[in-house]
């Protein structure tokens, strides 16, 4: 592990807002356990439990409270300075963030998710959720990331593109699903594991190929920021 | 480009000293002009930058250190930009003023991250080097959370020097120390100074430049007002005409006594005593007893009325 991910997953679970992971994937696990115990038609529970909170709710919000957290805190804090101190290429800090950021929210949205899809349906519902899931934690990290290093306010504009337009307007203007992560992660679902729960507009190949590009481009912009990092003036 | 070698004295003859060139540096922010046009060479001993609060010293060292880009000028460590350029990193530690400490690592882990992230070749010797010259081995391994405010400013400290820079910048360093701490710290710079690395050091108090360093750069409102030998500088600023505002038991026999004092070039009597104007402050201080005694006259109060440091800073800008 280098010491660059280190410090940011030590810093990352050793903050208090770290807490604020949990309540929501268990959320997830608890109405998935007992929908299931009291015999409910996966029809009536499996879509808006697995995506209208799982990947519209516990994905993003999860990988939003990480990814601004494990840059972002540290600008917010000062403490990123004595990273950026030393003779490091950026790329070698961005990408172990974006690693461990990547990491933590996959492993705390993929459980519940593979869990719930098991059962709902199938074990290969499971697994094509939590992958699915991984992929759009990999996006939205490296969106939230280079979101905290283009504003301050990255939780605040973070929740606007989740809320607003991948909630809001994703469910009114169709044409705003084909930039949604959200609509990303379930086209893929569906595809590893087709199944009546998941729908979506968007293509499959269209979905792959603008995650990657989310991923890629960001992380991209993000060493770039970096390079150019300011403190900001304290002299007025 | 400048390359100084360092000297015989030098602990590290090996590696030569490093040049920090500021050439006609300006930043603005909007309307508002932080650091105006300055020109300053910075080579091997200690160094005080120093300033009221808001001449710009932050916003200097900033640029110094790679974390702002000027917005005319060049600031080069020998001869590279220190500006989107990491390498610079290699021969440069920076102890910024914010407080910023990973309080959940214990001094030895931070100081450890700091060698390893420098890719030393062995950062556990390091790091304990590092903590030893800061004289923090006996607190090394508590949170840093659990510190004293000289205590993570030390434990920055250490960080920044883990990897021997030629160039240490710290932005007043002995804010929250206490005095012994301070000793220690003024020691330490001394110490780095003497064996050749270029150190520079920001302060608002004359009293600890002073203690410091010999060559000062004294900055007022953006501008670099004064550079050089700090006894010089010290010199301007104790001959510089002195306002008191003297309360006594009989204010016009004091004026008239007063008034044949050489150090005092102008008395006013006032309804609330009396505004003394003195060339020499050392002078009128020591025979403002005296005349008063012979006299018989009992001062009531003696108050400084122009000591801020602006208005000693704004006077040397005017000298």
């Amino acid at each position: 592990m280098s010491t660059v991910s280190w410090i940011t997953a030590r810093g990352l679970f050793g903050r208090r807002r770290f807490l604020l992971l949990l309540p929501l994937p268990a959320l997830l696990l608890v109405l998935a356990i007992v929908s299931r115990s009291l015999g409910v038609d996966p029809g009536q529970w499996g879509p808006p439990v697995l995506v209208g909170l799982g990947l519209a709710v516990v994905l993003p919000v999860v990988a939003l409270i990480v990814g601004t957290g494990v840059l972002g805190a540290e600008i917010d804090d000062g403490t990123v300075v004595h990273i950026l101190t030393k003779p490091l290429p950026r790329w070698q800090i961005v990408l172990p963030k974006l690693a461990v950021a990547t990491g933590v929210s996959a492993a705390t949205v993929a459980v519940p998710l593979y869990v719930a899809g098991v059962l709902a349906d199938s074990v290969r519902l499971g697994l094509g959720l939590a992958a699915a899931s991984a992929l759009g934690a990999l996006a939205y990290s490296a969106l939230f990331l280079v979101l905290s290093l283009l504003t301050r306010r990255p939780v605040l504009l973070g929740l606007v593109y989740v809320l607003i337009w991948e909630g809001l307007l994703g469910r009114f203007v169709d044409g705003t699903k084909v930039l949604s992560i959200q609509q990303w992660v379930i086209a893929i679902a569906d595809r590893i594991a087709p199944t009546e729960l998941l729908g979506t507009t968007v293509s499959v190949p269209v979905a792959a190929v603008l995650t990657a590009l989310v991923a890629i481009g960001s992380t991209i912009l993000a060493i770039d920021r970096l390079r150019s990092f300011s403190v900001a003036g304290e002299t007025s | 480009m400048t390359t100084i070698s360092a000297g015989p004295q030098a602990a590290a003859p090996t590696t030569p000293a490093s040049t920090l060139d500021l050439a006609g540096v300006s930043r603005w922010y909007g309307n508002v002009v932080a650091v105006n046009d300055v020109t300053m060479r910075l080579g091997p001993g200690v160094t005080g930058l120093l300033g009221p609060n808001g001449a710009g010293k932050t916003t200097l060292l900033h640029m110094m250190a790679g974390f702002l880009a000027p917005s005319r000028g060049a600031v080069t460590l020998d001869g590279e930009p220190t500006w989107r350029n990491p390498d610079v990193y290699r021969r440069l530690g920076l102890v910024s003023e914010r407080e910023a400490v990973h309080a959940f690592l214990s001094a030895y882990e931070f100081v450890l991250a700091s060698a390893k992230l420098h890719r030393l070749p062995d950062p556990a010797a390091a790091a304990r080097r590092a903590i030893d010259l800061v004289e923090m081995a006996d607190a090394q391994d508590r949170r840093i959370g659990t510190y004293s405010k000289g205590m993570r400013q030390r434990t920055r400290v250490a960080a920044a020097l883990v990897h021997d820079p030629q160039v240490l910048l710290l932005d007043e360093p002995f804010n929250g120390m206490d005095p012994r701490q301070r000793l220690h710290m003024m020691a330490l710079l001394h110490r780095l100074g003497d064996a050749g690395r270029t150190i520079l050091f920001s302060s608002h108090i004359l009293e600890e430049v002073e203690q410091v360093s010999g060559t000062v750069q004294v900055m007022v409102a953006g501008r670099l007002a004064a550079s050089g030998d700090y006894r010089t500088i010290r010199r301007l600023m104790t001959n510089r005409p002195h306002v008191f505002a003297v309360r006594s038991t009989d204010d016009r026999a004091l004026a008239v006594a007063l008034i044949a004092e050489p150090s005092v070039t102008g008395v006013e009597l006032g309804r609330d005593g009396l505004t003394v104007r003195a060339g020499d402050y050392g002078a009128f201080t020591r025979a403002l007893p005296k005349i008063a005694l012979a006299r018989g006259i009992r001062v009531r109060s003696l108050t400084p009325e122009d000591e801020s440091l602006e208005s000693v800073f704004s006077y040397l800008v005017g000298s």
